[in-house]
């Protein structure tokens, strides 16, 4: 059981500032998120996108602000939980017992949602019938390549994951690699090379197709797929893989037992608490009269969730007000030398 | 101003009037209307305003901008007539628009 000051579940740009407030005033945190990286949608969905609303800054993508805040972010030791989602969150006393889909568990009197719009899943097939092969033999991501050796592998998808593993597979398995268009997103030379193993026969590449339906028993058989005209085409394969990016679902949150309208938590605007006492949302999952989805506004909301934590996990002890510029307790947290 | 109705999975019907300028994807989410999620907030960055545009409007429409295509292959069922709602800015020509919104977006 990992004991802390406050759990912070979501290591996007409210998260990690927000694990810089807790640390500047004296609590620890830890952070989980069930992305395999750091930086929530600023890296998963627009990391080379310019952003131009950030105070002071005046333009950075959202790879170079979650690079910052983990910059600002150094002086301290916050310890990361990554490909963990969590499941379970739970009064005992005083204190709420977190527990993730890995089986870590928290003892916290704080928990700070800082989730955006809810965990980052994996976009699955359309075809219902896919859902008890999944994990056997349809797959949204691979762990251990060598099940595929000598099996007939059929992939799903035009982007990078997709091409990667077709060029790879091919190797020693058969790939069948179907795409709804001609046109492929991922990095050229990857494309370029999906092409030449087609022309050698080492992919059997069927675009303007999708999955229709999926057979089996036990295991899959075949599947079939549907092209632009409505004509079918059946694939003998032993595994399907789906490679359709990351889809945000508000998950596991929504049993929680709190005030949820519209995929947004409630809070209030002054501690940026839940109708659970010692649970905060911050950020783009939090919704109170005037909210603005902006990086900015989770960065204020997160300083005073920060603030509010305090009470709870230094009972005894009166939180001091203080600056940056002028604290020696802060520097010294912070390692930096005082005037 | 555009009427614009958007069918749902259940056929149900709803018929609003949107202002010039917005996007039929934000005609949506201010009038209620349920199965466009918007997540990413119109930056072309997810693709749950996924919306099947009527055959007899799909050409009237501006083309498709670079990246619509590559999010609409995560779309839930992309079909030749999908198009990303947050996508498709609302003008007088646009009243009457029809589209409808897959069975769900994820």
């Amino acid at each position: 059981m990992n004991k802390t000051d406050a759990l912070i579940i979501g290591a996007g740009p409210t998260g990690l500032f927000t694990a810089h407030q807790l640390k500047l005033i004296g609590l620890d945190c830890e952070i989980v998120d069930n992305l395999d990286k750091i930086g929530g949608q600023c890296i998963e969905l627009y990391p080379d996108k310019p952003i131009y609303d950030i105070p002071a800054v005046p333009e950075c993508t959202g790879e170079e602000l979650t690079n910052n805040l983990l910059n600002q972010l150094k002086p301290f030791d916050i310890k990361f939980h990554l490909s963990e989602r969590v499941d379970e969150v739970k009064k005992e006393n005083e204190n709420w017992i977190v527990r993730t889909n890995n089986g870590t568990t928290f003892s916290t009197p704080n928990v700070i949602i800082a989730g955006g719009v809810g965990s980052f899943e994996p976009r699955k097939f359309p075809v219902k019938e896919c859902e008890k092969f999944e994990n056997k033999s349809v797959f949204y991501s691979i762990k251990d390549k060598k099940i595929f050796d000598g099996k007939i592998v059929t992939i799903f998808g035009g982007g990078d994951s997709a091409l990667d593993w077709a060029v790879e597979l091919s190797n020693n398995s058969t790939v069948n690699l179907v795409h709804r268009r001609d046109d492929f997103r991922g990095a050229q030379a990857t494309v370029d090379k999906v092409q030449e193993l087609a022309k050698n026969g080492k992919i059997n590449l069927f675009t303007k197709c999708q999955i229709n339906s999926i057979k089996g028993e036990d295991k899959l058989e075949s599947l079939d797929i549907k092209n632009d005209n409505k004509e079918t085409k059946t694939l003998k394969t032993d595994f399907a893989l789906g490679f359709f990016g990351l889809i945000m679902q508000l998950g596991p949150i929504a049993n929680w037992g709190l005030n949820i309208d519209k995929k947004t938590i409630e809070v209030d605007t002054e501690k940026f608490e839940t109708n659970q006492k010692g649970i905060y949302a911050v950020g783009d999952i939090c919704n109170y009269p005037g909210k603005l989805k902006l990086i900015l506004s989770g960065f204020h909301e997160g300083a005073l969730a920060a603030r509010a934590c305090f009470k709870l996990a230094r009972p005894n002890e009166k939180y001091r007000f203080e600056f940056t510029t002028s604290s020696k307790t802060i520097k010294d947290r912070l390692g930096v030398k005082g005037d | 101003m555009a009427k614009i109705t958007y069918v749902t999975h259940d056929n149900q019907i709803h018929t609003v009037e949107v202002q010039n300028g917005l996007t039929v994807m934000e005609g949506a989410v201010q009038n209620d209307i349920p199965g466009i999620d918007a997540d990413c907030g119109g930056g072309m960055a997810c693709a749950t305003c996924h919306v099947y545009v009527n055959d007899e409007w799909f050409d009237k429409l501006p083309n498709k901008e670079d990246g619509e295509e590559d999010m609409l292959d995560m779309a839930f069922e992309p079909k030749k007539n999908s198009r990303l709602s947050c996508q498709i800015i609302v003008s007088d020509e646009l009243d009457g628009l029809k589209v409808n919104i897959p069975s769900k977006q994820g």
